[in-house]
């Protein structure tokens, strides 16, 4: 089995820095600061090693360290902690059982980029768990003199600051978390300037997810190419795929990118109580559905998933079996986007209420034909038409259950009630 | 002038959280001090807190109203003193949520969105994934997580809380 942001999962005391340093944590940090890598050496190795971004968007995360404006100005790292994709629920493991991984990915970025703060951005529900296991990692690593003004003598000051959120999905869109941290509203910012020109404070910034910045400590210690041999096939790397919805096991699993979706499924015990595989969203809820028949033998990778129409998103795979109402689940995933549009672009504000109130029109049996061309109509509407991605989210999930499942929902107006009893 | 309405301790914390941030950006500790004063006031803000705040931080009111409206965990008004938050998102709804809120509300009397009438339980309507899905039905009583929920579960966790 595979570990790399789980390496700590099952061992006593997970997040404890001894158990940590044990198992060789801190080392890539340690030999950076004594051998005073150079920069571009680390950004090159991160790009080199296919490393992508696993907060949703699966951007290059060497590249994106490159992007930062070589300007002798402050500059900033932010992790984006406030996991809040439907569906998606790794980073809380990794923040509650591998705390430390994330704070020295959040070190070695700082150094790459030279900035000398960065910030943890917890959403506000891990108060209860996860903000007091990384609060307690924070302080044992400053203890530990790995945190903080001349880090082990070298004359290198980084600090790393845990903050929390207070409910809203929308601030996990990176600029909506730049003006969370600045105290305002999570409203996302129109780019460019991209935030690695000016981003926190109006300096330049990046924001990796935590997933990301956990694995940056062991591509630097274990090296690039045993990174990118942990892949299946053609892909490169790992990532943790959040298994939920109707399964008998349901759990987090660190596979290899390419892993088939067959071989997660049978990870978890199959489908629950051996009912049929309907559909699948396999990034969050934000990406489209597809048929269960359609994703069975797809290796879970970016290129695979886009070539069915789909995407790898955060990994939220959700799995729905052959008793689900298509036409209920939309109308829940509209609800999620209509609540939490941030109100700033009126294709997102107005069009995610008629998407919802549309589909709860259709589900109470009082819908038409009419209403799922509305559906299809307002879903381009939004599409493309705002700052930020969140209007696109609402939009995908519409078009792609009408497209692979529009019996259903033609069956629904026409019978005023569910094809599925 | 600081309103004596925010108690010394808090607003000692509050002046720690002010440490996290450059000199000049008070509005970013504006946040973490809501939840802060929040958790001090049972549960709730207060005009009168929203105003203290405004005061110690030196800014505007009006930033802090911004603030304390757009973020889902602030309660403007008075709630039940622990805080129950079933998830409904997709992954809970295919394992059954919806039986879950039926049965607390019958369990406490409630409609979802309202507090028991000797203001024990707040029954939040929660929009938002909670980010525990493999674990789902889910809900969180006070911020802690119970995942796997059954009714008997349900019984226990409820029955179990003693007020102070």
């Amino acid at each position: 089995m595979i570990k790399v942001c789980t390496e700590t999962f099952t061992h006593d005391n997970p997040a404890s820095i001894e158990t940590y340093i044990q198992l060789g944590g801190y080392t890539a940090w340690k030999k950076i600061l004594e051998e005073k890598t150079s920069k571009s050496e680390i950004i090159t190795l991160i790009k080199e090693s296919q490393l992508k971004g696993k907060g949703g968007a699966g951007f290059l995360t060497g590249l994106k360290w490159s992007f930062i404006s070589p300007n002798k100005s402050q500059k900033y790292l932010v992790c984006n902690s406030d996991e809040s994709e439907p569906g998606t629920c790794k980073d809380r493991d990794i923040l509650r059982y591998n705390p430390h991984s994330v704070i020295e990915g959040m070190l070695i970025a700082c150094y790459a980029i030279g900035a000398s703060v960065g910030y943890n951005y917890l959403r506000g529900e891990f108060i209860g768990d996860q903000w007091e296991v990384t609060k307690k990692a924070v302080k044992d690593a400053y203890e530990h003199k790995l945190v903080g003004k001349n880090i082990l003598d070298s004359n290198i000051s980084i600090d790393i600051i845990p903050l929390i959120g207070a409910g809203a999905y929308i601030v996990g869109e990176e600029t909506a978390m730049l003006e969370s941290i600045e105290g305002k509203r999570g409203m996302p910012r129109i780019k460019p300037p991209f935030p690695a020109v000016q981003g926190l404070y109006g300096k330049p910034t990046i924001i990796n997810n935590t997933e990301t910045l956990a694995s940056v400590p062991y591509i630097m210690k274990n090296g690039l190419d045993w990174y990118k041999s942990l892949g299946e096939g053609d892909s490169h790397g790992v990532k943790m795929f959040c298994m939920s919805g109707h399964l008998n096991n349901p759990k987090v699993i660190e596979a290899p990118l390419g892993t088939k979706f067959s071989k997660l499924l049978e990870e978890c015990g199959g489908v629950l109580e051996n009912k049929k595989l309907k559909a699948v969203i396999p990034g969050g809820s934000s990406v489209p559905v597809v048929k269960g028949q359609d994703i069975f033998d797809v290796p879970m990778d970016y290129e695979p998933l886009m070539k069915i129409g789909t995407m790898l998103g955060s990994g939220g795979v959700i799995v729905m079996d052959e008793s689900t109402c298509m036409v209920s689940v939309l109308e829940r995933i509209s609800r999620f986007y209509y609540a939490e549009s941030c109100g700033q672009c009126t294709p997102c504000r107005e069009g995610t209420g008629w998407l919802y109130k549309t589909l709860t029109n259709i589900r109470s049996g009082n819908g038409t034909q009419s209403d799922l061309d509305l559906l299809d109509r307002v879903a381009n509407q939004i599409e493309g038409h705002c700052i930020c991605a969140l209007g696109d989210a609402a939009a995908m999930p519409v078009k792609s259950f009408l497209k692979n499942f529009w019996s259903e929902f033609e069956y629904f107006v026409e019978k005023k009630q569910s094809m599925i009893i | 002038m600081t309103s004596k309405v925010l108690s010394e301790d808090v607003k000692k914390e509050i002046d720690m959280v002010r440490l996290k941030f450059p000199k000049d950006q008070n509005k970013s500790s504006i946040i973490e001090s809501l939840l802060l004063i929040q958790h001090a006031n049972g549960g709730y803000l207060s005009e009168a807190l929203i105003e203290a705040l405004a005061d110690h931080l030196k800014i505007k009111k009006i930033d802090i109203y911004e603030v304390a409206t757009f973020y889902s965990m602030f309660n403007l008004k008075p709630v039940g003193r622990n805080i129950i938050s079933v998830c409904t998102n997709v992954s809970c709804m295919l394992r059954k949520s919806d039986e879950i809120v039926e049965y607390i509300e019958k369990k406490l009397k409630v409609k979802i969105g309202e507090s028991t009438k000797d203001n024990k339980f707040y029954l939040k309507d929660e929009m938002e994934c909670l980010a525990a899905c493999n674990g789902a039905p889910m809900m969180q009583v006070n911020h802690v997580n119970y995942e796997n929920l059954t009714f008997t579960k349900i019984d226990e966790i409820i029955d179990g809380i003693k007020d102070d």
